[in-house]
């Protein structure tokens, strides 16, 4: 499967995903007016406290639900001049937490370098790691002894506990690859009961509906794995699909766009708006360009007006208690419990 | 109105059915938000149960809307599968223990 982009697809383009999102036509009500109705004040950041990096949309896998488009025909990634400005913004700001995503960002040639520095400035680092990447190429199959030495987090997506669900989402063989990798990761001591070496899974929908419980999820990723493959992780993060790029194309073409938006809308839990993850993190794009989070970074959103748009900028603004950006897209973080990059949140 | 008996856009207006009966509704949906609350069965056994009974009864309605609430639950495929078996196979069972009834009155007009 190819990207959006290079199918020359017209939702591949930020500003039509917006267009979709932001029709005033649609029956649907605007965020920031659901906000007001809800009695709720316009969204703002807290203390920024994550820095969450997608260091390039190149890929090993194409995911049909992926909201970043990555894939093996995508080339952008971040350069050096520009992971050097996004440590240089870590001694500016008492950030605590570097997040890195892709794409597969492990596939930046300058990933172990930059790891490096990251460690270096005591930060922790969470990466979001595909699985299938450490199976991918010999050189890959020391990452999780390398993740292990510069203790990182690994945060991993796994849509279901069986082959067939998680391969009509990910690829063929992407689910066996992916168990061969876990037991790679628990061999060298992540995802162990009392070891300190954190693994933990991402559970998202493989379609048109919402996650369940993530509690019961949990329990049930955590029978099937160990009881069919004698795997052992930390917490799953229940996340809800946002309809943007490839999960927006795909909801336009299935015809279940309204229907969905629906179901957010109706599952909106007011609850769950100060909880959600913009509030205290900034997100770079490979080019450097920064927003407030990795959804209004697939939406070329950029962060509200008097605000820096390029990293390089960031070490010397104030970005706490900014208002933050919002759009539709955002009732796929407030619906039911909640959604972020750590599960639900209310 | 719609010339067609199944118009997939009934389920959501299921609430609607107050605008004829507001108590017997009002009554009807709480006891249905009892029924699936986490109790000595796990939400997800209940989904399953209804499930199952949605294909018992054959209704378009329930079977989409269990199929999601099953897929939200976590349920696999498979165990989806399994419930309709289940509600199949009682069915089948419903069907043919009568059949003791049809031998039994044959044997009793036959003088067998
Ligand atoms: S969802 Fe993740 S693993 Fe899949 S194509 Fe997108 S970036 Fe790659
Ligand atoms: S998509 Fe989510 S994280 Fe991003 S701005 Fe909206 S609510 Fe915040």
């Amino acid at each position: 499967m190819k990207s959006l982009l290079a199918q020359h697809a017209l939702l591949s383009a930020p500003s039509e995903q917006r267009l979709v999102l932001e029709d005033p036509g649609s029956a649907l009500p605007f965020f920031a007016d659901k906000l007001a109705e809800s009695g709720l004040p316009v969204l703002h950041a807290t203390n920024l406290e994550v820095l969450q990096l997608n260091l390039g949309r190149m890929c090993n896998q194409t995911c049909t639900h992926c909201h970043v488009d990555a894939g093996p025909d995508r080339k952008e990634r971040m350069s050096r001049e520009v992971m050097e400005d996004c440590l240089r913004a870590l001694d500016a700001h008492p950030v605590h937490t570097v997040d890195l995503t892709g794409g597969a960002p492990e596939m930046h040639p300058d990933f172990r370098w930059f790891v490096e520095q990251l460690n270096e400035k005591g930060c922790h680092i969470i990466v979001r790691c595909n699985l299938t990447i450490i199976r991918a190429n010999k050189k890959y199959y020391d990452l999780p002894e390398f993740y292990r030495k510069h203790k990182m987090e690994v945060v991993s997506s796994l849509p279901f506990y069986t082959a067939d669900r998680t391969d009509r989402q990910r690829g063929k063989g992407v689910f066996e690859h992916s168990i061969e990798a876990l037991k790679m990761l628990n061999a060298v001591g992540y995802g162990l009961p009392d070891s300190e070496l954190e693994l933990n899974l991402v559970y998202n929908p493989a379609g048109a509906f919402l996650p369940g419980s993530q509690d019961e999820l949990e329990k049930q990723f955590k029978k099937s794995l160990m009881a069919d493959h004698g795997i052992q992780f930390h917490k799953l993060f229940a996340i809800t699909n946002l309809p943007i790029s490839r999960f927006l194309e795909y909801l336009v073409r299935s015809e279940h766009y309204a229907e969905y938006m629906e179901r957010l809308v109706n599952a909106f839990n007011p609850a769950a708006v100060q909880g959600v993850m913009c509030r205290n993190m900034i997100s770079v794009s490979h080019d450097g360009s920064i927003y407030d989070c990795d959804f209004n970074q697939m939406l070329e959103l950029p962060l509200s007006a008097g605000m820096p748009h390029h990293i390089r900028d960031l070490a010397k603004s104030n970005v706490a208690g900014r208002a933050i950006v919002t759009g539709r897209h955002c009732y796929g973080c407030t619906a039911g419990a909640g959604s972020s990059c750590g599960g639900t949140v209310a | 109105m719609a010339k067609k008996y199944y118009d997939p856009a009934g389920l959501g207006k299921f609430g609607n059915i107050a605008e004829f009966q507001k108590p017997m509704a009002d009554k009807f949906f709480a006891y249905y938000g009892e029924v699936f609350k986490e109790g000595a069965l796990t939400a997800r056994e209940k989904s399953l149960i209804a499930l199952a009974v949605a294909h018992g009864v054959q209704c378009p309605y329930c079977i989409d809307a269990y199929s999601t609430d099953a897929l939200e639950k976590g349920c696999s495929e498979a165990q989806m599968m399994e419930a309709v078996h289940v509600a199949a196979a009682m069915r089948g069972g419903a069907t043919l223990v009568h059949a003791t009834q049809m031998m039994d009155h044959v044997k009793d007009l036959t003088g067998a």
